[in-house]
């Protein structure tokens, strides 16, 4: 890469540059995605608490009221066109004091205003003849029956591909360093080259302060704030079916108890500032302090069965608010900046309204070839037996099972790697078809999976990493 | 399709109790091997100490598979490698699937579970820090090391003294890398006596005890691990904390047999072994379906595992062929109290049981000159001396059936330890 130019230069391959990235495609327009990392979805998008919000907790006019009620909806029509992992599974929010009666009432009729439908108000008792784990502390609850859970990876990864699909270039491993107003637009220093653009969308996280700040005289500020979280057992999935949120109260923010789509239960997010914005590491007093907040809300939740805990960061903007639109002082440069939650439910809905702010400016009109259609894929465990034998008869990969915990296929790893934006790590792979996700932690499927990765992609086993460059899995041959 | 009896599992457990089986008469045997080749987790310990109880010698890993692959061989017994089983039902079909034959259903006469174990993951202790490259349970390590020939690493800490963690110990030591410390965190260590001697003293690796890792550090690979003291609620005490770089940290913290099936079959599962309940044929909750080796619980030596499969196997073959004794049965229930945490098996029938029952246990903690006892209905009938008991070294009592005899109305049989 040396020099290119584009008509739209979108910074960051997560959640929200890629919904930006996969809406922008429907216009007559040229456009490159820039991610630092060996993927998208590695920063934030791929580490909250998966949740599609149902849109009552921001503050009505925000910008996180629109576009989480506007996301919310489009989920599942989208779900279906890009074929991700979504399910409505509606959520509480618990009360556990007369006291905060008041406070949950508020949080209903700020749900209304921001056009959440169907909520309801209900009895402690209500809450627990439909979810018998809850607290018998718990007085009452907002019931909020458009809640749902989300595959983060797969909703990523999904708008990437179809991005790419129709027409976005993606540039990985490809780091902005300055951005600099050009004659016509913004010129973009790479790790990589120089890449020219007549408008950028600056979705970087964690970083978008930064590159807004290059650019504007308005400053930004984004705070980089820690939640880590718990992953337990598919065997304890079960315990909730709905997401329990807990209404502020005198002990605090608490957390959220919630079933993934993929049957696990998720416990999160603390909440801690931290100055670094690489800082990803779990700590143990955060753990300890997670799970006796869940444990208010939640009854009986079976902490010997965590598989995992990691850590993610929000991007906290001193407003308060997302930064979503073009920079006053800037022309042509558009922001989405301090997306924290609800970030991952409003990406659909933020994509939408920048690409149409875009085409407008620009001009641009639709392309008459494109496909919003994308097929996820192929898993084999969920096909009934006649269509999973005759799968392998056909591809008789899938007959082999390299993941036992997760029952991956080699025919979905291969998939995986050889598909539009393909895997090249190991981490590439676990999020596109769960190898090693399961509760054996890859213990078992690492050596087989490497092999296959050296195979179709044609490295050594000593190349092979675990993620971005520097994560080699081995030190060397014998 | 139908087979007499159906193994789950090419390892030490299926072998033997292929073998076994064959031995006793039934021809209509298959073995499922989900891997490439026979022999199971034994083909990547190619360190020595296997077959001292079974073949009186000393043999590596490899060497010990051949010995019961050869017997396979030799009585031409039908394996089927590459095959995963995906389900077993109550009624004993097995769904299988394959490369070669996609997916297939075995009606089984009876079944006999040998799958093994797995090793429990950095998740299972909520180890904080970052998420690395560089951490490894110690068996895929030993896999990458010793079948793939690859290093995994150069500056090691290993997290756990389980047996694989102090074979890999010295392995990783041999291989030229330097193991900087073994840590455990109980007062004392889960593997055995003799592999912390050969693979930890000879070598001069430090073995801490009561310590843990409480952080790992390291965006792209491990650079570096924190350990930590840990007081008797096995809680990190401030104010301990030691650093150590490295780039690997290996881990060898447990082991989990491997139920997924099992539960599936609507077999009752021993929350202690994490196995399911056995009577003395090791057969399950559900007639039929029997279980042996690391799935039934952890073992230590290999060679127990091989004897309890060939019981597995022998009991298999006799009841597919209807040759178990018939008449009234007589289930006396055994429980494990006050310093035991198990037996295997949790129940026996005294009217139908063979000469004698071996019954293996495991202790709950280190104890000195503590006797091992056994109660029949409240009566001490065995009163045991150990120099040493301790949880990484599996212990075993045989019941005599002219002993029993004598307790025609016996109801529980106790195993406990009592100081004097």
């Amino acid at each position: 890469m040396s020099e290119m130019n584009y008509d739209v230069a979108v910074i960051g391959g997560g959640v929200i540059g890629c919904c930006v990235a996969r809406e922008l495609s429907r216009y007559q327009l040229k456009v490159c995605l820039i991610e630092r990392d060996e993927d998208v979805c590695s920063g934030t998008s791929k580490a909250n608490s998966a949740i599609v919000h149902g849109g009552f907790d921001a503050e009505p006019g925000s910008l996180k009221a629109r576009f989480n009620v506007e996301g919310n909806r489009m989920m599942g029509e989208l779900a279906e066109e890009l074929d991700f992992d979504f399910k409505r599974n509606g959520s509480y929010v618990l009360c556990f004091d007369q006291e905060d009666m008041p406070a949950l009432q508020a949080l209903y009729e700020k749900g209304l205003k921001n056009g959440v439908e169907g909520m309801s108000i209900v009895t402690g008792d209500e809450v627990r003849r439909a979810e018998p784990s809850v607290e018998d502390t718990v007085v009452a609850a907002l019931y909020v029956p458009s809640g749902g859970i989300v595959c983060p990876f797969g909703l990523t990864i999904a708008m990437a591909e179809n991005a790419a699909d129709n027409g976005v270039d993606f540039q990985f491993l490809t780091e902005v360093q300055d951005i600099k107003r050009a004659e016509n637009g913004y010129e973009l220093t790479t790790g990589r080259g120089k890449i020219t653009a007549g408008i950028v969308v600056n979705a970087a996280g964690v970083y978008a302060d930064k590159f807004h700040n290059m650019v504007s005289g308005e400053k930004l500020h984004i705070t980089a704030r820690k939640g880590d979280y718990c992953l337990l057992d598919k065997e304890a999935g079960g315990l909730v079916s709905s997401t329990i949120f807990q209404l502020p109260g005198k002990m605090g923010k608490g957390v959220l108890v919630t079933p993934t789509v993929h049957g696990n239960l998720l416990t999160g997010p603390t909440a801690v500032d931290v100055e670094d914005k690489e800082q990803t590491s779990t700590d143990a007093k955060a753990l300890e302090s997670l799970m006796e907040k869940a444990g208010r809300g939640v009854k009986n939740i079976p902490f010997r069965q965590v598989i995992t805990s990691f850590a993610g960061l929000r991007a906290h903007e001193d407003g308060d608010d997302f930064v979503v639109g073009e920079a006053k002082d800037a022309p042509g440069f558009f922001d989405a900046a301090g997306i924290e939650s609800p970030g991952l439910s409003s990406a659909p809905a933020i994509g939408k309204w920048m690409a149409e702010q875009i085409a407008e400016k620009t001009g641009a009109k639709k392309k008459d070839s494109w496909n919003g259609k994308r097929r996820g894929i192929v898993r084999p465990e969920l096909l009934d037996k006649e269509a999973r034998a005759e799968l392998i008869r056909q591809n008789p990969a899938y007959g082999t099972i390299i993941c036992r915990c997760e029952s991956v296929s080699e025919g979905e790893i291969v998939d995986a790697i050889t598909r539009t934006l393909g895997a090249k790590s190991l981490d590439g792979i676990k999020r596109r078809v769960r190898q090693g996700m399961g509760r054996c932690q890859a213990g078992f499927c690492t050596p087989r999976t490497m092999e296959i990765l050296s195979r179709e992609l044609g490295i050594k086993m000593e190349e092979i990493c675990k993620n971005a460059p520097g994560s080699e899995m081995l030190t060397g041959q014998k | 399709m139908r087979h007499d009896i159906v193994i789950i599992g090419g390892g030490p457990a299926g072998l033997a109790a292929a073998a076994a089986a064959r031995k006793a008469g039934i021809q209509d045997i298959l073995i499922l091997e989900r891997d490439s080749s026979l022999g199971g987790i034994l083909n990547q310990c190619i360190h020595n100490g296997f077959g001292l109880h079974t073949f009186k010698e000393e043999l590596t890993g490899p060497e010990y598979a051949a010995r019961y692959i050869a017997m396979v061989e030799e009585e031409q017994i039908p394996y089927r490698l590459n095959t995963m089983v995906i389900d077993i039902n109550e009624k004993k079909e097995v769904t299988i699937i394959s490369r070669e034959n996609g997916m297939e259903t075995i009606q089984a006469g009876a079944v006999i579970l040998a799958m093994g174990c797995r090793e429990r993951p950095r998740g299972a202790l909520n180890i904080p820090g970052y998420r690395p490259a560089g951490i490894y349970s110690a068996g895929t390590a030993q896999r990458l090391m010793n079948i793939e020939g690859y290093s995994v690493g150069k500056e090691v800490v290993i997290l756990g003294s389980g047996d694989i963690g102090l074979i890999m110990a010295r392995r990783m030591t041999l291989e030229g890398a330097k193991v900087k410390v073994v840590a455990e965190l109980m007062p004392y260590s889960g593997g055995l006596k003799r592999n912390i001697v050969q693979c930890l003293d000879d070598y001069g690796i430090p073995l801490k005890l009561s310590h843990t890792v409480v952080n790992i550090e390291g965006r792209e690979r491990v650079t570096g691990i924190t350990l930590a003291q840990v007081g008797p609620d096995r809680k990190p005490i401030p104010g301990t904390e030691e650093h150590y770089s490295c780039d690997t940290l290996l881990l060898s913290v447990g082991l989990i047999p491997e139920n997924e099936l099992t539960r599936e079959a609507g077999v009752k599962m021993n929350p202690v072994t994490s196995g399911p309940n056995v009577n003395d044929r090791l057969e399950t909750s559900r007639e039929g379906i029997f279980a042996c080796g690391n799935v039934l619980h952890v073992h230590d030596l290999v060679d127990y595992v091989s004897e309890e499969a060939t019981l597995a196997g022998t009991n298999a073959a006799a009841y597919v062929r209807r040759t178990q004794e018939s008449g009234d049965s007589h289930t006396v229930s055994l429980r494990a109290e006050n310093g035991i945490r198990y037996t295997v098996p949790q129940s026996m029938d005294t009217a139908h049981m063979n000469d004698q029952v071996v019954v293996r246990f495991r202790v709950a903690d280190v104890y000195k000159d503590r006797y091992i006892s056994v109660y029949f209905d409240g009566e001490r009938v065995l009163h045991r001396k150990k120099r040493v008991l301790a949880p990484g070294e599996m212990e075993q009592v045989a019941l005599k059936k002219a002993d029993l005899s004598r307790y025609p109305e016996l109801k529980e049989i106790v195993f406990c330890t009592e100081v004097e």
